[in-house]
């Protein structure tokens, strides 16, 4: 996983509510494992329907090109859990999006790839969204050690995040070979509740093969 | 005994390996179920760590997402497909684990076949990278849907880390109007509560019209939790389930049957547990419902008129029915019945289903679809569709004009080759409205398998319970 600890990038607004993860990148960018997502990412309205691109969209204009953040509108990423939103964002250059609320599956697929999901309460994510749409410099600083946002004017928004999670990503943790520590509790736990639930486990083989005659 | 536990309560305890952090905990998951768009890269990272698959036994996989419909299709699927498909047929025996693949009398949508085959029991943890992996709650499961990391962790671990969510009851009270199905139910819930409501929840459906409801109507409920903005979503089983779950190919049988019986009769939430939210609905309110928007919370019953942005107070809120109106070419304040369609959609996780497809083809039985509307039907899965053909409901379609295909997710996830043209209208059972959702610049309205053959006959949207028989 990506390490996150301090990043200054150019924030782009989408202040849309609900945007969702078919938005992010449409399912027709997910056929094969080759495909740039990057260039997939708000295919449905970055370009036209010839694949050409939309001059009005705001990753198509300088200085979002080169956007590191995101700032969005509430209930971001609602929908699909596909992983490959998260993806799309990472490959086209975003770090970190700030948004009133994620949908749960993206805000976990988020931490799983070093993507940080900052949560604000509605009046700071305004403050964010009007600031960007007047300013002539859109920079922000996000970081994840002190829990602030920062503009270039000297603004600080301070945010909240579970500790776990804030460790996770400043360290870039394996998860799994955080958990595969814990077999020993995985062993026990299945061994104990063989006994309880024993339907749960124990399961004829190669039923699958014989269904198919 | 402890007292005062809500269903949930019960799953989640006895499902703790151990507390990781505060608040956080490792669950064990009891099934796991892979598809082939959101594992391919799961299995890539196993075998970069050269990890391998903990236990093949708890899991299962089919092809569902991306494979051809197409009547006759082979094992080849369709072009677009072939590597993903081809993957699942290289990582599954390479990790021990059983396939159903495209030509197997089992395969289908796997929401629709892990109830089907027993694979989802009662009080069971299940998982599968996929957001409609709540369907699973019809039966009682405790099921939710996982990203592409998670599943690669519930490979290497057979277990996953969880937050544990707040607990939220809805319950739906009374009889059921004439020709108002469960879907009308789920769709009139999330238009009164809105689509991030179940956000940081999980929900147990309810009440008296829960209880009265076949197994396959608890399932569209449980289905759609995630267009209410929660992971799961489940009913408490009851004999209706037992019923359902005696004698499927991986429910326990014998003594084991009567050991898990015993377990599952005290799973549901005792009488004096309490519960985070609680929202309780009343039935016989409810009409046909039809999506006129891009959230599955625009929603209105089909007697109704579009909505008018002028008449919305709130600013973004009229900016965004706005936006909808323009992207599904509606006219604000006109009665959505009578609206033309192109393309009628009968299919997905949420709607296809043997009764499901009896409901549609009552209302198509002795009529023509429109002229100049093509209708599908897709069956959830290969068993669907053999028990659909031996109760005749494939010649009422095909006799009424409808395709009759092979099982699959389809024009509801649109990642196949059955799309929407661009600036089409579809009426489909599926569970997702959003803008280009079933291929670019298509246009989307939710309705029950009732009310989409009845607008494919009508060749606009239609109120069914004028068509009824």
């Amino acid at each position: 996983m990506e390490k996150f600890a301090r990043i200054t990038g150019i924030a782009a607004a989408f202040p849309k509510a609900n945007i969702d993860t078919d938005a992010i990148i449409p399912a027709q960018w997910l056929r094969s494992l080759g495909t740039d997502l990057g260039k997939g990412l708000f295919a449905g309205s970055r370009y036209d329907p010839a694949g050409k691109e939309n001059p009005d969209f705001i990753l198509n204009r300088a200085p979002y090109r080169d956007a590191k953040i995101i700032v969005a509108g509430p209930n971001f990423a609602c929908g699909s859990s596909r992983e490959g939103a998260v993806w799309a964002l990472q490959r086209f250059g975003i770090r970190c999006v700030v948004a009133p609320g994620f949908s749960d599956i993206f805000f976990e697929n988020a931490f799983k790839n070093g993507l940080l999901p900052v949560i604000l309460p509605d009046r700071d994510v305004q403050e964010l969204l009007d600031f960007l749409e007047t300013t002539n410099d859109p920079s922000l600083t996000v970081d994840l050690e002190r829990r602030v946002i920062e503009t270039l004017q000297g603004r600080t928004i301070s945010f909240t995040i579970p500790e776990a999670r804030r460790t996770a990503l400043l360290e870039g943790l394996d998860e799994i070979g955080q958990t595969l520590r814990q077999e020993a509790e995985i062993a026990a736990f299945q061994a104990r509740d063989r006994e309880a639930r024993p339907w749960i486990h124990r399961r004829e083989r190669g039923l699958v093969a014989k269904a198919r005659g | 005994m402890t007292l005062g536990e809500t269903m949930f309560d019960k799953i989640w305890r006895q499902h703790v390996v151990c507390e990781l952090a505060d608040g956080v905990h490792l669950l064990h998951v009891d099934r796991h179920v892979i598809q082939e768009t959101t594992c391919a890269q799961s299995f890539a990272g196993l075998d970069k760590a050269g990890r391998r698959t903990r236990d093949p036994d708890l899991t299962f996989a089919v092809v569902d997402h991306i494979v051809s419909t197409a009547p006759g299709r082979t094992g080849e699927t369709f072009e677009g497909g072939r590597e993903l498909v081809h993957l699942m047929r290289k990582n599954c025996p390479a990790h021990d684990i059983e396939l159903i693949d495209v030509d197997h009398p089992w395969q289908g949508i796997v929401h629709i076949i892990a109830p089907e085959l027993g694979i989802a029991l009662p009080g069971a943890t299940l998982v599968c990278g996929d957001s409609h992996t709540a369907t699973s709650g019809g039966v009682g499961a405790y099921a939710w849907g996982i990203g592409t990391s998670e599943v690669q962790h519930v490979l290497a671990t057979q277990t996953i880390v969880q937050r544990r969510p707040k607990a939220m009851r809805v319950s739906f009270e009374g009889r059921l109007g004439p020709s108002v199905h469960p879907k009308d139910l789920i769709l009139y819930l999330i238009g009164q509560v809105g689509i991030a409501a179940g956000r940081g929840y999980v929900v147990e459906y309810a009440g008296s019209a829960i209880r009265a409801m076949p197994i396959e109507g608890r399932q569209t409920i449980c289905n759609m939790s995630i267009e209410l903005g929660a992971r799961a979503g489940f009913v408490a089983p009851d004999d209706t389930t037992y019923q359902y779950l005696n004698g499927r190919p991986f429910s326990p049988q014998g003594r084991l049957w009567d050991e898990a019986l015993a377990a599952w009769r005290s799973l549901p939430s005792d009488p004096d547990a309490t519960f985070d939210r609680e929202v309780t609905i009343d039935c016989h309110k409810i009409r046909p419902q039809i999506t006129w928007g891009t959230t599955p919370q625009d929603v209105i019953a089909v007697d109704e008129r579009i909505p008018d942005p002028a008449a919305i107070a709130d600013g973004d809120r009229r900016a965004a029915i706005t936006r909808s109106l323009s992207y599904l070419g509606l006219e604000p304040g006109k009665p959505i019945e009578g609206t033309p369609i192109d393309v009628a959609f009968i299919g997905s996780c949420t709607n296809a289903r043997l009764s499901d497809l009896a409901a549609a083809a009552a209302v198509a039985r002795n009529r023509k679809v429109a002229p100049g509307v093509r209708a599908l039907v897709v069956p959830g899965s290969a068993q669907v569709k053999r028990a659909a053909e031996a109760a005749g409901l494939d010649k009422i379609f095909l006799e009424a004009g409808f395709e009759w295909r092979e099982a699959g997710c389809s024009m509801c996830v649109a990642i196949n080759d059955d799309q929407v043209g661009p600036g089409q209208r579809c009426i489909a059972t599926s569970n997702r409205n959003f803008e280009g959702r079933q291929g670019p610049q298509s246009r989307t309205h939710l309705a029950s398998p009732a009310s989409v053959a009845a607008a494919a006959v009508a060749g606009s949207i239609a109120d069914v319970r004028k068509l009824a028989h």
